[in-house]
Parts: C-alpha cells; sequence; structure tokens
C-alpha cells in the first residue's frame, strides 16, 4: 500500500499545474460567466459578453505572452506523460484563443440581431478552446481521446444553437451522428494500438502504451504488425473527419451551411487546426517509422480531397458551403505539408504557419459573411454580395485581400503559406501531389475571383428577396470595434505577406 | 516577455525594409526605387480625402523618381564599367531559415530592362494622370503597385523575390482590366488570371526545382550561379526543371500556342495597363530565361531548343498572319506584341552571346515601341470613339502630329535601322545565321509582315477619306501635351538607342559573355574558328560576317 502511495506520490511530481494556467483561467471563465447570469439582475447582462472578451484578451496577453512565445521551448513533459511542453504546442495555444476571441466577437453581433442566448455560448466556446489548446498539448492518447471528446461534444451543441433554424437542427443531428462514428473509429484504433502495444510478448512493448514516446518505441519494433496497421488507419480515419479529408469529408458542406456563422469560422479554423496539430504530433511521433506505408496512404487521401473540395466548390453559389468545399481544398493543401514532414521535419511548422494565414484571411472573411448574412444565415448567397464593393468600400477591400489570401495570391500571407508548404513538398520528392497542388490552385482562382467579381462588378438586383433578406449592408452598420477586428486581420494577411518575420520563431 | 521583444523585433524589421539603413548610396537607390511607387499609393489609399490636384501631383513623384533613379543607376553602371552585380545590398524580410531575403542588385541583363521599366513606368504614369478616368484615386493607386512590382522585378538577385515582384505587378492588372477595360473586359480578366495563375505556378514550381536542387538553401541567383558552375545538375533534372521554366514562362510571355489570352486582354485593358504590361511586365519570362533558365541549366536549355524554335516560328508566322487579319487596332497591336516575342524566343534559342544579346536588346526596343503604339491607339480610340479600322480614315488632316508619332512606332515596330528594334532584330538574325541559317528565311518573313500590317494600319487610320461623322466631331484635335510628353520619353530613347546601341549592348555583353558560349560551338566549322574575344557589338559583328569567306556554312 505505501509502495503504491510512493509510486503516485512520484507520478504528481511533475503535475506542475501553473504550466496549463491559461486552459484553467478558461475553465473557470466559463463557470464564472455561468455564475454571473444568475447572481447578475436582468439589466446588468450586458456586462457579460465584455467580461467573455475581456477576460480572453488578458489570458492571452498575459498567459500566453509571459509563459514563453517567443523564447526557446525544450520538450518537456509533465503531468507523468501526459502533456508536452513544445514549441509548436506553445504557438497552437496562442493560435486557438486568439480563434475563441474572435469567435466570441463575430457570436455577440449574431446572437444580438437574432435574440439568442448569449451567455451558454461563450460557455461553450471557451471550454472548448480548453479543450483545444490541451488537445495541441497532448502526449497520450488517453488525453488525446479526452481532449478530442471535449471539443466534439462542444461543438455538437454550438453547430444547432441556432434552434429555430432548421438548418441549424439538421446540421447539429448530422454532425452528431457522424461525428459519433468518427470519434468511435478513433477510439477503437486507439484500442488496437493499445492492447498491441502492451501485448508482452512482442518485442518494444510497455506498460504504458498511451504514451506517445513509448508508443513510437513499440511501433518502431513492429512496423508489420497487423493490428498496429490496423489501429494506425482507423485513428487516421477518425481525424480525417476532423479535418475533412476525403472520403470523410461529405458532412462539411451541410454542417458549414446550417451552423450558425461564427460557429461553422470556429469549425472551420479552430477544429481544423486541431486535427491537424493531432496528425503532425502523432506523424512526428508515434506513427514516423510508419513512414513507408504512411506517405502513399496520405498523399493519395491528399490529392484526392485536393480535387473533391477544388471541384466541389467551383460551380456553388452558397457561400457557406463554397466556403466549406474550398476549407476542404485547403485541407488538402495542409495534408501535403503533413504527408511533407515524414520526410522534412520543418514541413510541420509550415502547417503551422499555414494555418495562421488560415486564420487572417477566414476570419476575415467570415467576418464580412456575418454582417451580410440574412435571419435564416444559411441561405446566403454569391447575390447577396452583389455590389458589396459600391455600397461600402471598406468590406469590399476585406474581402478581396481575404479571398485573395485564400486563393494564394502574392504577396498576402496566404501565398507564403503555400510556398513554404510547395517548398517542402518538393523537398520531399511529392511531385505528383505537388502538380495537384497546383492544378488545385488554379481551379480556385476561378470560383475565389467570381466572388470577388460578384461582389465588385455585379449590380445588386432590387427584388422580392431583398424584402427576405433585411440585413443588407446599409441595415446594420458595422460597429467600430468590428471595423477594428476586420481591419486588424486584413493588416494582418498583409504585413505576413510582405514581412514574415513576426512569426519567425515558427520558421 | 520575449513575446514583446518579438514584435518589438518584427517592427524594426519592416523599418529595415521601408528605411534601407546602413547601406551605400546606389544600393538604398535600388530599394528606393521599389519603394516610392508602393509607399505613395499606400499614402492614396490611407488619405481619401485629397484634392485631385494633390493626387495627382503626388502620382507624378512616384512615377518621376524610380525613372530617374533608374536612369542614374544606368549611368553609374555605364561609366563604372562594372562586369557583374554592382549596387547589391541584403535586407531580411524573416525567411532566412529558407534562405529567402530581399537581395537587391544589377547587372548588365538586367540594367537595360530595369532602365525600361522606369521609362515605360513613366510613360504610362503621365499618361494616365492626364486621362479622364472616373476613380482617379484607385486607378493611380494600382499603377503605382504595378510600378513598384515592375522595378523590383528587375531589380532582384533573390529569385523568390523576383517571383513575388512580378505578382505584385501582375495583380493589379487584372483588377484594372475588370474594372477599368473596354469590350468583354470581365471575361478577359478572368481568362487572363486563370491562365497567368497557371504559368506562374509552373514557373514558381521550376525555381523550386532550382533552390531545392541545388541543395544551398538559398534562392540566391549569385550563389547557384557559383555552384552550379561547378556542380552541375543531373541530366533528367535539367530537363524537366527547364521544361517546367519554359513553360511557366512560355505561358507567361504568350509563347505560341499559349498566347490566346494575350490579345484579348490587351484589347480590352485600359491604355496604361497595356503598356506595362506588355511594354515590361511580360519580359518576366524571357528575362528569366535568359538570366536564369539557360545559364543555370545549359543542357536542359539544349534538349528544348528543337521545340522552342518551333514554337518561337509559330509566333513569328501564325501569328505574324493573325495579326495581319486583324481589323480591330488594339487586338492587333496585342497580336503583333505576342509576335515579336518569337524573334525573343529564337535569341533565346541561339544560346549564343550575339543571340541572347540581340534578344535583350528586342525587348528593350520592343518595350518601349508597343508601349507607344498602345498609348497611341488610346488617344485615337478617344478621339473617334472606335478601334475599328476601317471605320477610321483620313486622321492626318485632323491630327498631323499624331500621325507622325504613330508612324514612328510603327517603323520602329518593323525594325527599321535608326530605331532601337533594328539592332535587337540584327543581333538575333545574326545568332540565329550562325545557329541554323534556314532560320533567317522565314524570320525576315515576319519583318516583311510587321511591316505589312503596321503600314495598312497607318493608311486605313490616317490616310484616305475622312468619314463623315468625324467631320463633324469637334473634340477631336491634335494630340494634347499630357499625350506628346509620354510619346516624346518613348520615341526619344528608341531613336537615342536606335543611334547608339553600345549604352546597352557594352555593359549586356560583359555579362553575357560570362554566361553564354560566344558562339554556339556545336556549328562552328572547324576551319574558320570565330575569334574567342568576339564581342557582342552588333557593327563589328557586321564587319565579322563580311571577313569570313562565304564558303562558311
Amino acid at each position: 500500500m505505501n509502495n503504491q502511495l510512493a509510486n503516485y506520490y512520484e507520478m504528481a511530481q511533475d503535475n506542475t499545474w501553473l504550466s496549463i494556467l491559461p486552459e484553467i483561467s478558461l475553465g473557470v471563465l466559463a463557470l464564472l460567466l455561468l455564475v454571473l447570469e444568475l447572481v447578475l439582475p436582468k439589466k446588468r447582462h450586458d456586462l457579460i459578453p465584455r467580461l467573455a472578451l475581456w477576460g480572453q484578451a488578458i489570458i492571452l496577453v498575459v498567459g500566453i505572452g509571459h509563459s514563453s512565445m517567443g523564447g526557446a521551448v525544450s520538450d518537456l513533459t509533465s503531468f507523468n506523460g501526459l502533456l508536452i511542453h513544445s514549441m509548436r504546442g506553445e504557438v497552437l495555444r496562442f493560435f486557438f484563443l486568439l480563434c475563441s476571441l474572435l469567435v466570441c466577437h463575430m457570436g455577440i453581433q449574431y446572437a444580438d440581431r437574432r435574440g439568442l442566448p448569449k451567455v451558454e455560448f461563450f460557455h461553450l466556446i471557451l471550454i472548448v478552446t480548453a479543450g483545444l489548446m490541451l488537445l495541441a498539448q497532448s502526449h497520450n492518447f488517453v488525453l488525446l481521446f479526452v481532449a478530442l471528446e471535449t471539443v466534439t461534444v462542444g461543438f455538437y451543441i454550438l453547430v444547432a444553437y441556432s434552434r429555430k433554424s432548421s438548418f441549424s437542427l439538421e446540421a447539429g443531428l448530422k454532425y452528431l451522428i457522424l461525428g459519433a462514428f468518427s470519434s468511435s473509429l478513433l477510439l477503437f484504433g486507439i484500442v488496437l494500438l493499445y492492447g498491441a502495444g502492451g501485448n508482452p510478448q512482442l518485442p518494444g512493448s510497455s506498460g504504458d502504451p498511451m504514451n506517445f514516446a513509448l508508443l513510437k518505441v513499440f511501433i518502431a519494433a513492429n512496423p508489420d504488425n497487423i493490428l498496429v496497421l490496423a489501429g494506425t488507419v482507423l485513428v487516421l480515419c477518425g481525424l480525417a473527419f476532423k479535418i475533412g479529408a476525403v472520403p470523410f469529408q461529405i458532412w462539411i458542406p451541410d454542417v458549414y451551411q446550417g451552423a450558425p456563422t461564427p460557429v461553422t469560422a470556429f469549425l472551420a479554423v479552430a477544429s481544423k487546426a486541431g486535427g491537424f496539430i493531432v496528425l503532425i504530433n502523432l506523424a512526428q511521433g508515434p506513427f514516423a517509422p510508419l513512414k513507408e506505408m504512411l506517405v502513399p496512404f496520405l498523399g493519395a487521401i491528399a490529392i484526392l480531397t485536393i480535387l473533391f473540395g477544388n471541384l466541389g466548390a467551383l460551380s456553388q453559389r452558397n457561400v457557406k458551403r463554397l466556403m466549406g468545399l474550398s476549407g476542404i481544398a485547403h485541407a488538402g493543401y495542409l495534408l501535403l505539408g503533413v504527408v511533407a514532414s515524414f520526410t522534412v521535419p520543418w514541413a510541420a511548422n509550415a502547417v503551422v504557419f499555414y494555418l495562421f494565414t488560415y486564420l487572417l484571411a477566414s476570419f476575415a472573411v467570415f467576418g464580412i459573411m456575418n454582417q451580410l448574412a440574412p435571419m435564416e444565415d444559411g441561405n446566403l448567397s454569391l447575390d447577396d454580395f452583389k455590389n458589396l464593393a459600391r455600397e461600402n468600400p471598406f468590406y469590399g477591400a476585406v474581402l478581396a485581400i481575404g479571398l485573395g489570401s485564400l486563393a494564394g495570391i502574392p504577396p498576402l500571407a496566404g501565398f507564403i503559406g503555400k510556398l513554404l508548404i510547395f517548398i517542402a513538398a518538393f523537398k520531399a520528392g511529392l511531385y505528383g501531389i505537388l502538380g495537384v497542388a497546383v492544378l488545385g490552385v488554379v481551379i480556385s482562382i476561378y470560383y475565389y475571383f467570381g466572388w470577388i467579381m460578384e461582389a465588385y462588378f455585379k449590380p445588386r438586383l432590387v427584388s422580392i428577396k431583398s424584402e427576405e433578406t433585411p440585413y443588407g449592408p446599409d441595415q446594420f452598420p458595422a460597429t467600430s470595434s468590428h471595423r477594428i477586428v476586420l481591419g486588424c486581420l486584413t493588416a494582418g494577411t498583409l504585413i505576413l505577406g510582405f514581412y514574415q518575420g513576426a512569426l519567425s520563431y515558427l520558421l | 516577455m520575449e513575446f514583446y521583444h518579438t514584435i518589438a523585433e518584427a517592427l524594426e524589421g519592416i523599418l529595415d525594409i521601408v528605411l534601407f539603413r546602413g547601406k551605400a548610396l546606389n544600393a538604398s537607390l535600388l530599394l528606393v526605387s521599389i519603394d516610392i511607387p508602393l509607399l505613395v499609393a499606400f499614402v492614396l489609399l490611407a488619405a481619401g480625402g485629397l484634392s485631385k490636384k494633390f493626387v495627382r501631383i503626388l502620382a507624378v513623384a512616384g512615377f518621376v523618381a524610380p525613372a530617374l533613379i533608374s536612369v542614374w543607376l544606368w549611368y553609374v553602371y555605364f561609366v563604372g564599367h562594372y562586369s557583374d552585380y554592382a549596387f547589391a545590398s541584403d535586407t531580411p524580410t524573416g525567411l532566412e531559415n529558407f534562405g529567402i531575403s530581399l537581395k537587391l542588385g544589377l547587372n548588365g541583363i538586367s540594367l537595360p530592362l530595369y532602365l525600361l521599366a522606369g521609362i515605360v513606368g513613366l510613360a504610362a504614369g503621365i499618361y494616365a494622370i492626364n486621362s479622364k478616368v472616373d476613380r482617379l484615386r484607385q486607378y493611380l493607386i494600382l499603377l503605382l503597385f504595378m510600378q513598384g512590382g515592375l522595378m523590383g522585378i528587375f531589380a532582384s538577385i533573390d529569385l523568390f523575390f523576383y517571383y513575388f515582384f512580378h505578382e505584385i505587378a501582375l495583380i493589379p492588372t487584372f483588377i484594372m482590366i475588370a474594372v477599368w477595360g473596354g469590350r468583354g473586359r470581365r471575361s478577359a480578366a478572368m481568362e487572363m488570371a486563370i491562365y497567368l495563375t497557371l504559368g506562374a505556378l509552373l514557373s514558381l514550381i521550376g525555381l523550386l526545382a532550382l533552390y531545392s536542387g541545388s541543395g544551398l538553401n538559398s534562392f540566391d541567383i549569385i550563389s547557384m550561379r557559383e555552384y552550379f558552375s561547378e556542380n552541375p545538375l543531373s541530366e533528367i533534372f535539367q530537363d524537366n526543371a527547364y521544361a517546367l521554366l519554359l513553360f511557366g514562362f512560355g505561358i507567361l510571355v504568350s509563347l505560341w500556342p499559349f498566347h490566346s489570352w494575350a490579345p484579348r486582354a490587351y484589347g480590352a485593358a485600359p491604355a496604361p495597363v497595356a503598356m506595362m504590361h506588355a511594354g515590361v511586365l511580360k519580359k518576366f519570362g524571357l528575362y528569366g530565361l535568359i538570366q536564369i533558365g539557360a545559364p543555370l541549366l545549359p543542357f536542359g536549355a539544349s534538349q528544348w531548343t528543337g521545340l522552342l524554335i518551333w514554337l518561337a516560328l509559330g509566333n513569328i508566322i501564325l501569328i505574324g498572319l493573325a495579326t495581319v487579319g486583324q481589323r480591330d487596332l488594339k487586338q492587333m497591336i496585342g497580336y503583333s506584341s505576342v509576335m515579336h516575342m518569337g524573334y525573343a524566343f529564337l535569341g533565346i534559342a541561339c544560346f549564343s552571346v550575339i543571340g541572347v544579346g540581340g534578344a535583350v536588346l528586342l525587348m528593350f526596343a520592343h518595350g518601349l515601341s508597343v508601349a507607344l503604339l498602345f498609348m497611341l491607339a488610346d488617344c485615337i480610340y478617344r478621339r473617334t470613339g472606335t478601334c475599328e479600322m476601317h471605320e477610321m480614315g483620313g486622321l492626318c488632316r485632323k491630327m498631323p502630329v499624331l500621325t507622325c508619332f504613330f508612324a514612328m512606332g510603327v517603323f520602329a515596330n518593323a525594325g527599321l535601322p535608326g530605331f532601337a528594334n533594328f539592332w535587337g532584330e540584327l543581333g538575333i538574325f545574326i545568332g540565329i545565321w550562325k545557329f541554323q541559317p534556314w532560320l533567317i528565311v522565314p524570320a525576315v518573313a515576319g519583318i516583311l509582315i510587321s511591316a505589312l500590317y503596321g503600314l495598312r494600319a497607318a493608311r486605313n487610320i490616317f490616310f484616305g477619306d475622312l468619314p463623315k461623322a468625324f467631320d463633324e466631331k469637334t473634340e477631336m484635335g491634335d494630340i494634347r501635351f499630357g499625350e506628346r510628353l509620354p510619346a516624346l520619353v518613348l520615341l526619344t530613347t528608341l531613336i537615342l538607342i536606335g543611334f547608339w546601341p553600345r549604352a546597352i549592348s557594352d555593359t549586356l555583353d560583359n555579362n553575357l559573355t560570362a554566361l553564354y558560349p560566344s558562339n554556339n560551338p556545336t556549328l562552328v566549322i572547324e576551319e574558320y574558328p570565330i575569334p574567342q574575344d568576339l564581342i557582342f557589338d552588333p557593327l563589328e559583328s557586321e564587319k565579322l560576317d563580311e571577313n569570313l569567306p562565304p564558303s562558311r556554312l
């Protein structure tokens, strides 16, 4: 008994709670919001959104800024190997906090217009963000699964948040069923790996095969074990759902269309980034010895994903579906980076850089979409963008720069992101996929430029439709804070295009 | 604290790019020539409430400064007898780990094109400032962005920035065609955007191939050159990489049969855009083949020469004949510019100092003459309201000075002696004569074709009977000052270089001899070796030709 206690004591030695202070504060903030809703009188409720925003901003600046951003972080594990504190993890924490801040900011506007409750929305966003931040640092399949489920369950609710909209409910149901299915695949894969890795008769087995480092040793010793291969493929399938890679992409257009626009943005950026950071950690950790099998496997998925996304988006006029399908194409480019990272390790950082450029551009575009969305925002179509640039040049410019960056047009940040991934792919010798990616970029010019053309050159039709869609750019002029946020995102896209030193610790 | 430190460092880095700290004067001038148009564009972008007059003054500064700097740097280089990269500077931008940083400098090959960018940019800028368009401020902002990109392309030593500046200049082209263009502007802009993105990406992959093939982890062309001269790439690699560059650049330069975007886009584009794109930006691809492609991948270049010749002949003969059949003036000039690219490709295919030197001279001259023609075509369009040549006639009575300018432009375009184009074409002819003599026949036929369509256009527009509809128009005056000035700038340069080609060819020669064989080695017949000290000077080369016995080939 004493012996066991001593063991536990030893394990608890590296429970460095301070290192996950940002996640803890997010959780506390989330609970505090619920408490405040109970305690505060009704008329003071407008304090809650402000508190949520400022709280996150403080966590972002103080918590992350002070801990380790910019300095070298050695790959320390803590909590008995549950967490790993790496440079990439730190950057991703910053990334997810930024996402949640932007989503909350968009969410205020969204909920105000539609009379939706805000407190629960913030609560869920904060919890999901904390989950994502832990996900980025997980070094153990148990923590990975728990964090991933925290995120996914949060998203089930968020997707169906707009309760009066049938689109939203439908999307929630679809996401729930497919999400549960993919989670079970992932879990099954983990169990197979655990079972194989814990088998004492196999070489390299260990007492804790959930741990990435130990699992890597085991997989390196048994690269041909059928259980290992099946488990790996199942885990990758579960992740493919998160990032929206073929053949697990089919939910994306429907769910993106139905979900409230801020949630769509959150799904498109943060959830995708969460999937990718896990994929990178696995590719550079336990799955690295399986390079021979995974490069062609993931490469084929990347090719199909790029082609599906771009071809699907070509004829799409519903803007949210368009963003979803083009997001699939972006997942394909990112997957190319992951595949390259098996051979060229810095490709993983290129993927993270790409995610940052994707964040800046996507949130700018989603911000405009949120601004223009009709009551039933799933119906937002390219027609709603007609003549936008003439009525509101600021929105026009933000939209054009955001879409240009998504299309990878120099001198915007998106180009640098694509360039780095292409360099990595070239160095890794993935010429075939690179060719497909180039083709994909050329195709994407058509729909991104078509969208810009729509906003700049097509006159708005005055028809019955305009009565159904009361929220044009004139009805709800952007508040100054929205303008500032959109302006900052656009400026970030421009600056990162010219000068990448701001993210130099990544490169 | 590191976080704040990073932000502070980032700000300092941005200041470094803008402020050219710690560099020699001429080197920083190079950076300034790129900065000024971009900065003026940003100022115009930020300041919404400026009066039209002030916008114009600022924009003039944005175009005049790079032009003056380009002339000054040419003078310094010419007088200083430099033979390699001069005015070099290096500014980090945050991608040093990939071997990317803003390295600027000029050598004899890039100098003429840098000068061209300055001069044509000035002419296009003055013309744009004086033209009456809607939303003049936005128009000028985009043109200034283009100008900044153009100056950057030819000043870059770093291949990444070479590509990057090209795209900075290219994107405003699409926008301006789509917004301010003429008939069919949107579909033309879309077609051009998709086509040119494909070309740009192919050439980008080609550049990446060079980058990763060298293993130097550097986009710096100087170090690549040194490395490749000692460790040439494998033949298969050269073959594939050159194909990427050739077809990527080929699409951008409208190599037949990838040319279909060009006449449509030029026909629809507003005049300053057509001037800057056809005049300068399109030379990006040719310059890439001359400065980067052929010297670094000589085996690849030799493998693709056979195909390149036929495609170039497609440009010269097929597009030449298509040009003759055009009725729309702007389309005709667009086709003619596509056609002349064929000569430049032929010059590159020769792979000798004289051929490539001729190609560079022709690029310089053609940039000026095509810009002049596009500008004059727009002047005519603004007066007559039509581009259909058969609807015009007799305009010389109303606008004699314009007629004179146009005739000069046509003569220059056809390569008449006295204009810079002559020396370019002569160099190319000598090059191909030594390379494959039979090519002379289609090449000369092309000259006849270009004289034919040029003179026919001049006759249709300016001579004959004045249509009744034009007789009544009162606004059909002669060329105004705002149009005369840019036309004079372009024409003067054409004639100046026409009479004094050494201004460019001397420095050009110094650089080309280091990169190219002085003659195509496989085709020189043993008994009459060409002197090793053959320098690229069209006059002397001609004498040399006379000295050789006629039985040489």
